[in-house]
């Protein structure tokens, strides 16, 4: 039986290859799951940013754009799967917005020398270009989130921490446990008690997590959470009446689906981000031109404008850009996957090229090197306003604490380099 | 016309009682064991062994497992995962503690060690029973993953919390991390998918298994016959704990490289794996193999069918899979509750008589 399944799936494979004279930017979406509420904005924007370039400008240097999707439903199996699968159709840089997958995937994309790019997610680490070749995080990762939250938190609190109470609410995975070293690190410095409330998968119930901040009574509350945990956590503060403007969450924990059904007890929470929300861009116009009015609109079309779904017209704009950048480099068009890995170490993010782009002050100017992968840490705080429905910039972007990120991050990634024997690779 | 013994003489007892007796039955046995030591490492590559035949044959030791405890042993287990973590984790303790051992002997220290963790938990089997016993097994799944998620000296400190195999080697060949060859890693796993089914069928053809069918049927007239159960129990707990840590080792260090303990070992790995043997045919070798192929290929089969080819949204074919698999068991469980194994016996006797059925 296995071998007629097996012979389906090869007719399957020969009839879905694609032609290889195309720039394909695979997607590595979850449109299914408990985490479906943060994939399906994100692939939309994904999709539609390409769309409109494919529409607009005929593709990135003439030669269009595909965009093939594969469902992995955060699960780490099924998004091996999806990579082995999709490696075949000549992807130029892989996405998997999920931190489970990124660690998965690290290694085995080093290996297949294919870019990976992980915004605001993934192996922290990573932004040492040194020893991850191959890896991308900018323009901001986890430990610039947690850094950042505390200083907006020292801000709001004239300068002084000593004695105040910090808990971390994470989702108990990879993911989740990231910040940990950094606001340990921080509290330290800055003399904060930091408690750490662990969520495990999916997080459903947060009962006795919420009950053991509310006899904690912590002055601010960060959280790492994603997917499903994140609404049941702004629910479950508002019942025990928790002051929402002391309540932050990560990029993660950010977007209308979190706050949105948990009413107007929702108003004042705060989240970090390391873009721009709204819709009032230039590029908006293009998209409901040339994407939106013709039919073209990726999923149900109904994202467009969210947080997240601006974080994937975000994620596409970068790596379109990386590849016009290595199209320049290589003076080619048709560019593979090693190229687009050097167009993306030469990326430069300007203030005129986001503008020209249709996305002023879309998000901090960053530009990429060999030995920093991860950009300059810069984060700003969002607030949600519950009576208009709308997310807002109430910070502008600021920098992380770098004196305690750096020793981290070179720690971390030389711990990795010397257990896996990676020789630096910038001279 | 096939599967016939007409013709097939047995002159010794060995002949008498081997695996397959009949020669046709014997034949096409070695034909498909030829194809996959022979044929198919030479022809596969990466996505072929990562998507299709190491989830394969790593999901068929853990369904072999789990059917001698729960098919063949009649104790039912919901701890599958937390066991094929204990796997997972003793082998990459065992990795990064000592780089320069083969990693044969680290995967069968790894079945070791859960073996003996298997029969911890397994002696509550002694005295509850059924529903009660599946019970305390998921109190083994959830206390095993909390354990690994919460002490990290488990994870040796790392930040993440994940593990992550390094680079290892047996006979000088890659067998672990990025580097690794497709068919270095597909003959790994085939060798102990072989081994395990191997040892698991010639167990439970014999004292042993006899023992434990015993208990399965009726535990009160096992014991009036003079099968102690004590050591029945905890032997099927052993053997089946031991052949689930080889896969949850092999799980972790071969096919992903990297694993998080909630979300590669979770409770719905255990579901997974009961719904294998289930499908396949409790208390069968074949139905262990038949179910885990079900299982792993049917999600791919529908992907390629639905997304590739009929070019439908991936969302909705995500869905679509798990409605048919759904249904698919529920199916199973009305028109064939002993599983596919049980349709393949079916249509070996038809085809015996095949094409003169009267």
């Amino acid at each position: 039986m296995n071998y007629k399944l097996g012979t389906l799936a090869v007719a399957g494979l020969m009839a879905a290859s694609p032609v290889m004279a195309d720039l394909v930017f695979p997607s590595l979406s979850y449109r299914t799951g408990p985490y479906a509420a943060g994939g399906i904005p994100f692939a939309d924007g994904y999709a539609d940013y390409f769309t409109l370039l494919n529409e607009r400008d005929g593709g990135i240097g003439g030669e269009p754009l595909q965009v093939p999707e594969c469902e992995t439903a955060y699960n780490t199996e099924k998004g091996v799967e999806c990579y082995e699968s999709l490696k075949g159709s000549g992807g130029l840089v892989y996405q998997p917005l999920s931190t489970g997958i990124t660690y998965q995937l690290i290694p085995k994309v080093t290996v297949d020398n294919i870019p990976m790019l992980t915004s605001g997610l993934g192996r922290t680490s990573a932004k040492n270009g040194n020893v991850f070749s191959h890896i991308f995080n900018f323009p901001a990762n986890y430990w610039d989130g947690a850094s950042v939250a505390i200083k907006h938190i020292l801000e709001e609190e004239g300068g002084d921490l000593s004695g105040k109470k910090v808990s971390l609410i994470y989702h108990n995975s990879a993911y989740g446990k990231e910040p940990i070293r950094t606001l340990q690190e921080l509290s330290k410095k800055h003399g904060f008690e930091l408690t750490e409330v662990p969520v495990d998968h999916p997080g459903q119930e947060q009962k006795s997590q919420w009950l053991q901040i509310r006899r904690d009574k912590p002055d601010y509350v960060i959280m790492y959470g994603w997917g499903v945990m994140n609404q049941v956590a702004v629910q479950e503060a508002v019942n025990i009446r928790f002051p929402m403007d002391k309540f932050i969450g990560i990029w993660w924990s950010g977007s209308e689906n979190d706050v949105l059904s948990a009413g107007a007890g929702a108003n004042g929470y705060k989240a970090l981000t390391f873009h721009n929300v709204g819709s009032d861009y230039p590029l908006y116009d293009d998209l409901q031109q040339y994407v939106f009015d013709a039919g073209m609109a990726a999923g149900a079309g109904d994202q467009a404008g969210t947080v997240v779904y601006n974080r994937g017209l975000y994620a596409a704009m970068l790596v379109a850009e990386a590849a016009k950048t290595a199209q320049e480099i290589h003076g080619t068009a048709q560019i593979t996957p090693a190229q687009m890995r050097d167009g993306m170490e030469a990326l430069a993010i300007t203030e005129e090229k986001m503008a020209a782009l249709g996305l002023p002050g879309f998000g901090p100017e960053f530009a990429v090197s060999c030995e920093n992968h991860g950009g300059n840490g810069f984060v700003a705080v969002t607030q949600w306003d519950a009576s208009t429905k709308e997310w807002s910039l109430i910070t502008d972007f600021m920098q992380s604490d770098q004196d305690v990120i750096q020793p981290l991050i070179d720690e971390d990634s030389n711990s990795y380099a010397s257990e896996n024997n990676i020789d630096p690779q910038c001279e | 016309m096939f599967y016939r013994e007409a013709g097939d003489f047995n002159t010794t007892y060995a002949e008498d009682q081997q695996t397959f007796p009949i020669k046709f039955d014997r034949y096409r046995y070695y034909l498909v064991l030829f194809i996959a030591i022979v044929v198919v490492p030479f022809t596969v590559n990466d996505y072929w062994v990562n998507s299709i035949f190491m989830p394969f044959l790593i999901y068929a030791i853990a369904a072999i497992g789990l059917n001698i405890l729960v098919g063949y042993c009649g104790q039912v287990s919901l701890g599958t995962g937390g066991f094929m973590a204990v796997g997972a984790y003793a082998c990459y303790k065992l990795m990064t503690a000592f780089p320069e051992v083969s990693m044969f002997i680290h995967v069968l220290l790894a079945g070791g060690i859960t073996a003996m963790v298997g029969v911890l938990f397994g002696l509550p089997s002694l005295r509850i029973k059924g529903f009660y016993l599946a019970v305390a097994t998921l109190a083994a799944q959830f206390f095993l993953v909390w354990l690994f998620n919460r002490f990290p000296w488990f994870y040796n400190y790392s930040a993440s919390g994940q593990i992550s195999a390094p680079e290892r080697d047996t006979f000088g060949i890659t067998i672990t991390g990025p580097n690794t060859e497709a068919w270095a890693a597909y003959a790994f796993c085939l060798v102990f998918t072989i081994f395990s089914a191997y040892v698991a069928r010639n167990l439970t053809r014999g004292s042993v298994g006899r023992k434990w069918m015993a208990i399965r049927d009726m535990d009160i007239a096992a014991e009036i016959i003079g099968v102690n159960p004590l050591r029945a129990k905890l032997t099927a707990f052993a053997v089946s704990s031991f052949f689930i840590g080889i896969s949850g080792a092999l799980f972790f260090s071969i096919y992903l490289g990297a694993v998080e303990v909630g979300e590669a070992f979770g409770i719905q790995k255990s579901f997974l794996v009961l719904f294998m043997i289930i499908i396949g045919g409790l208390g069968s070798i074949f139905g262990s193999f038949a179910g885990a192929a079900f299982l792993v290929l049917l999600p791919v089969a529908l992907k390629v069918v639905g997304v590739d080819i009929l070019g439908w949204p991936t969302d909705i074919v995500a869905h679509l899979q798990l409605v048919i698999v759904g249904l698919l068991i529920i199916v199973f469980l009305i028109a064939e509750p002993h599983g596919i194994a049980q349709l393949w016996r079916v249509a070996k006797e038809r085809l015996r008589l095949w094409p003169f059925p009267h």
